[in-house]
């Protein structure tokens, strides 16, 4: 029972006749790409907000950003996943949901994992922020306002300057993580990399080569991501701070 | 607007208690298996044998680069067939489940191996010297000195690792493994009542998960006062 080994596989044309099996992974991948990215800005912009009014001198502001961060942060990712996809439309005005419903169904499959993954990695994100402007040295705070500068000023000018830069590094591990997460978007049926990874395996018999390279792919994003994120924290350390090598 | 309808909830609650406890078995097993994998694979990649540190980093930094996912469906679709063909068993023995559980407890030992590396690392360098001063071995000082500091400060990372472990568990979902969210998608797929289940399953997470990570703080600042 020897194993066939047929890299040439990837070249043949598709069952169904209208691409080679290469051109199905390149799909995924791009749609792996796509994806993650559009919910980082996504999560970027969110987490942003909300780790800031954590650290807001008010209770109730604080307090909704909390519970915001425990809620994402406390149910697991596919269940938010089937939460979005599932129960959300049917949860919508009637008119809004049908509406959801009766786009192309790679639409709703796009929009609810998109939005599934950047709210989940937006509660990480603004843990992120808030630990890097509550790392800051009180001072600086008293200082800004001292100086009269209003609480936003003081939040615009002084505190988020430090502390955009002092969060690069521990992003850049979620900026790894929502690749990698963005896997679990194939539970619903999105063909991302790694649903394709297992077309391949149904299509062409040749499961190793399938998910080696699918595996692959993800190392590759991986690896460029990194020296990506490595070049970005050598621009924006601050020198002579703690971590600033 | 959706009509709710809650009554299949109750009828189902053995069936989603006995998904819950092979949720709970997993996560059990998976933290186990990864904090003595994830120890050993810590001292590897600690160690000064090339060999060792380099087959350490290879693994960790290898499972760390892949999904959840596709290490489960490796472990569910592939790893079974390489492992009927190397001992020749009989094809449709099953061994797919124990298979994905096992590629889970893997796949977590790799983020246990980096929580214990850096546990580790943190004891003072002092400690290691005045063992061997003191005549102990590397294999003594590890054990009796270095490695007990090192878990009395980890332990609320292992424990917060613990509880992300338990959200994953409910990945198994690719591998047909009915877990508590498989449990709990096939109840409400087969009386159409998906939209409450799925509700009922992220309700009973958060209670869980929050309640844990709560539980975790306070043991945290205990251990910080004392």
């Amino acid at each position: 029972m020897a194993y066939n080994w047929n890299w040439g596989v990837f070249l043949q044309p598709t069952a169904t006749g209208d691409d080679t099996y290469l051109g199905w992974m390149f799909y995924g991948f791009k749609m792996t790409i796509a994806l993650s990215l559009s919910a980082w800005l996504i999560a970027l912009a969110v987490g942003a907000v909300v780790g800031i009014l954590r650290t807001v001198p008010n209770k109730l502001l604080a307090g909704i950003a909390t519970a915001y961060v425990e809620v994402f942060r406390n149910i697991p990712l596919l269940v938010q996943l089937f939460l979005w996809y599932f129960v959300m439309p049917e949860l919508l005005p009637e008119q809004l949901g049908n509406a959801f419903k009766q786009t192309n169904p790679i639409l709703q499959q796009f929009l609810a994992s998109m939005v599934c993954l950047a709210l989940f990695t937006s509660a990480r994100v603004a843990e992120q922020v808030r630990s890097g402007i509550n790392s800051l040295p009180p001072g600086q705070k008293n200082a800004g306002l001292a100086m009269g500068f209003t609480l936003a000023q003081t939040y615009r000018h002084v505190l988020l300057p430090m502390a955009v830069r002092l969060i690069v590094p521990p992003l850049t591990s979620e900026f790894l993580n929502i690749f990698k997460n963005s896997a679990v978007c194939s539970t619903i049926g999105l063909l991302e990399l790694a649903a394709q990874g297992r077309q391949l395996v149904d299509y062409t018999a040749q499961p190793y080569e399938s998910f080696i390279a699918v595996t692959l792919a993800y190392l590759t994003i991986n690896v460029v991501v990194m020296f990506g994120m490595r070049w970005v924290e050598a621009r924006v350390r601050v020198p002579g701070y703690i971590g600033a090598k | 607007m959706h009509e709710f309808d809650w009554s299949s909830i109750p009828n189902a609650l053995p069936f989603l208690w006995d998904g819950m406890k092979i949720s709970l078995e997993i996560t059990l097993s998976a933290v186990v298996f990864g904090i003595v994998w994830g120890t050993l694979l810590a001292l590897m990649r600690l160690s000064s044998v090339s060999v060792l540190s380099w087959f350490a980093a290879a693994y960790v930094n290898l499972f760390r680069a892949v999904p959840l996912v596709m290490v489960l469906l490796w472990f569910f679709l592939i790893v079974p067939h390489l492992l009927e063909r190397l001992f020749g068993l009989p094809p449709g023995s099953d061994v797919r489940l124990a298979s994905a559980i096992a590629g889970f407890a893997l796949f977590e030992a790799a983020y246990y191996s980096e929580i214990i590396r850096a546990g580790i690392q943190s004891v003072p360098k002092g400690q290691m010297a005045a063992a061997s001063a003191l005549g102990m071995t590397y294999g003594q000082s590890m054990r009796l000195v270095v490695l007990p500091q090192a878990f009395r400060n980890m332990v609320p990372l292992l424990l917060t690792q613990g509880i992300i472990l338990f959200q994953d568990t409910s990945l198994v979902y690719v591998s047909a493994l009915a877990d508590f969210f498989g449990a709990a998608y096939k109840v409400g797929d087969r009386d159409g009542r998906l939209v409450e289940l799925l509700l009922f399953a992220g309700v009973v997470y958060f209670i869980i998960c929050f309640a844990a990570s709560r539980l975790v703080r306070h043991f945290q600042n205990r251990l910080k006062t004392a």
